[in-house]
């Protein structure tokens, strides 16, 4: 454990991300240690998704990601996947004709190390986590309500058996009894040996759930501290979060 | 009753066929966004190959190598031509496709020349399977309805009872997404794209004995299996299904049916001036125009086809 706490998990650096000829992320710097939610706030269109894309071979990008030690920029996305990164999009992306439980299948990189119960996730275990999944097992996702399509997602990439996840703006448009249960859910992937990039606009949870967190404005890191040094700094937060 | 029956036939048979090869199409469609102009070049290139095997070792082992080899093909251009063109935008990739729809016509030009290739039915396959009042249906078009059934079949299966087929399902909609997942999305369109070619093969082998094998085939039949996936719904399995059967009745029956504009009209109790060349024309005579009325009609009525899921 503490060689892997010495070694940060994932390492961006000088990272430029772009969109066709826009120019969207202008050197970002971050790390995520093993077995820590680190939270990355800050306003719509600061490039917090992009910073996510980049680090999943989704978008054109120059600059260095390292993942455990080992230089992924320029992988294919499905390839930076097989290494143990999941990303869960903001726009949720549940493959709507196909059942809650085809979904989960989908998550599933190794169809046969799931089998052997190699895995730190079965569909048993989500179903235990989240009974409501369980009710819809064979209902398509796309008539799920929002809070549901969320939980399936999430739920989906850990098929995956990832050691590093990405969430993009879980709690957005969620009913707040709904965003507890996603906060308590993160902390349950956490103990299981998984770290988190939460990527957020609301500060509440952030707080709550984060060890550290990054503060983003117009493509790169404004601010980097505990919640306890956001929490002291009204300006930096009227400046680059609140509207 | 007789005409009824046998047209009705014939008209699923050559629908089934039409399928193989819309089926094809429509997947490539929604999986890649873009519509393959060439595909039924390899339609052709299914019929010629299979004639090629068919003169060195017979008809049955082409039945099986010529689809296998049109999918290499397919596949192949996928990944070394299409993917390329792919970086540039859909417009390349649809102007790719069209100038290999040329090329192919031309190699085969090259190849096997100008006019039509003596590729026959099967002596086995050749005679009748019954004889319905007075008209003979024959083994071939039997055989042909039962490999296009087999074929439906295997690829139903194949989409939702196996994991590869989910995997496609869910790429046909989200492929940035199942990539994310881990899933190799590259090797699956080069899949599908060969799966796909595979199946206009096959219907390129049994076809091409049932009709003519000549360059002039790929145009022939491509422009059908247009329409087909217009009137069906872009990118619509279901869609492309019906509309293959629809379509296929429509030209068996309207070739046979030798009554004029004049005497349509006549059926709904409207009296056409006499004396006019166009009122004169008969069903049979407009029957190579009536798909592309049922196109044109549907674009204008109901522009996302029958099944179609998408607007645009």
């Amino acid at each position: 454990m503490t060689d892997a706490v010495s070694k940060p998990m994932l390492e961006v650096s000088d990272l430029h991300g772009y969109y066709g000829k826009s120019h969207v992320l202008h050197g970002v710097n971050l790390h995520v240690d093993a077995g820590e939610i680190v939270c990355l706030l800050g306003r719509n269109g600061v490039g917090r998704s992009t910073t996510a894309k980049a680090v999943m071979g989704q978008v054109l990008a120059r600059g260095s990601v390292r993942f455990k030690g080992r230089e992924i920029l320029g992988m294919k996305a499905y390839e930076i996947a097989r290494l143990g990164i999941g990303l869960v999009p903001e726009n949720r992306d549940i493959f709507p004709d196909l059942t809650v439980r085809q979904n989960l299948m989908l998550g599933v990189k190794d169809p046969r190390a799931q089998l052997r119960g190699e895995c730190r996730w079965s569909i048993d275990d989500m179903y235990a986590l989240f009974p409501r999944l369980k009710e819809r097992d064979s209902t398509p996702g796309g008539v799920l309500s929002g809070g549901e399509q969320q939980m399936l997602t999430l739920c989906r990439t850990l098929m995956g058996d990832p050691d590093f996840v990405m969430i993009d703006e879980p709690t957005e448009g969620l009913a707040p009894k709904i965003v507890e249960l996603v906060g308590e859910f993160l902390q349950e992937v956490r103990k299981r040996g998984i770290s988190i990039l939460l990527i957020e606009q609301k500060l509440a949870i952030a707080l709550d759930i984060s060890e550290r967190l990054y503060l983003m404005g117009h493509g790169r890191i404004v601010f980097e501290g505990t919640p306890a040094d956001l929490k002291n700094n009204a300006a930096i937060r009227k400046e680059w979060l609140e509207v | 009753m007789e005409f009824i029956v046998i047209s009705l036939l014939n008209g699923i048979t050559y629908g089934l066929l039409l399928f193989m090869l819309s089926s094809g199409l429509t997947l490539i469609f929604s999986m890649m966004g873009i519509l393959n102009f060439a595909h039924a070049s390899f339609y052709m290139l299914g019929a010629y190959f299979a004639y090629q095997i068919s003169t060195l070792v017979g008809f049955w082992p082409g039945l099986l190598v010529a689809p296998l080899l049109v999918g290499a093909v397919g596949a192949a251009i996928e990944c070394y031509g299409l993917r390329r063109a792919h970086r540039f935008g859909h417009v390349a990739e649809l102007l790719f496709t069209f100038g290999l729809a040329f090329v192919v016509e031309e190699v085969v030009h090259l190849i096997w020349g100008k006019v039509a290739v003596d590729y026959r039915i099967p002596a086995e396959l050749d005679g009748t399977l019954f004889t319905l009042f007075d008209t003979s249906f024959p083994i071939y078009k039997g055989f042909m309805m039962l490999i296009s059934v087999g074929m439906l079949v295997a690829l139903y299966a194949l989409l939702t009872r196996t994991r590869i087929g989910l995997i496609i399902q869910a790429a046909l909609t989200k492929p940035d997404m199942v990539e994310a997942l881990g899933h190799n999305v590259p090797r699956i369109f080069m899949l599908v794209f060969g799966g796909g070619t595979a199946l206009a093969g096959l219907a390129g082998v049994i076809g091409g004995n049932a009709f003519v094998t000549e360059p002039g085939m790929a145009a022939a039949v491509g422009s059908i299996v247009f329409v087909i996936v217009v009137v069906g719904g872009l990118g619509s399995l279901g869609g492309a299904f019906v509309a293959s059967l629809l379509i296929g009745c429509i030209q068996t029956f309207s070739v046979g049916l030798t009554i004029s504009i004049t005497d349509v009209f006549a059926l709904i109790g409207v009296q056409l001036p006499e004396g006019s060349q166009v009122a004169r024309l008969t069903i049979t005579q407009m029957a190579p125009v009536l798909p592309y009325l049922l196109m044109v009609a549907i674009l204008i009525f109901r522009p996302r086809g029958l099944m179609g899921a998408r607007e645009s």
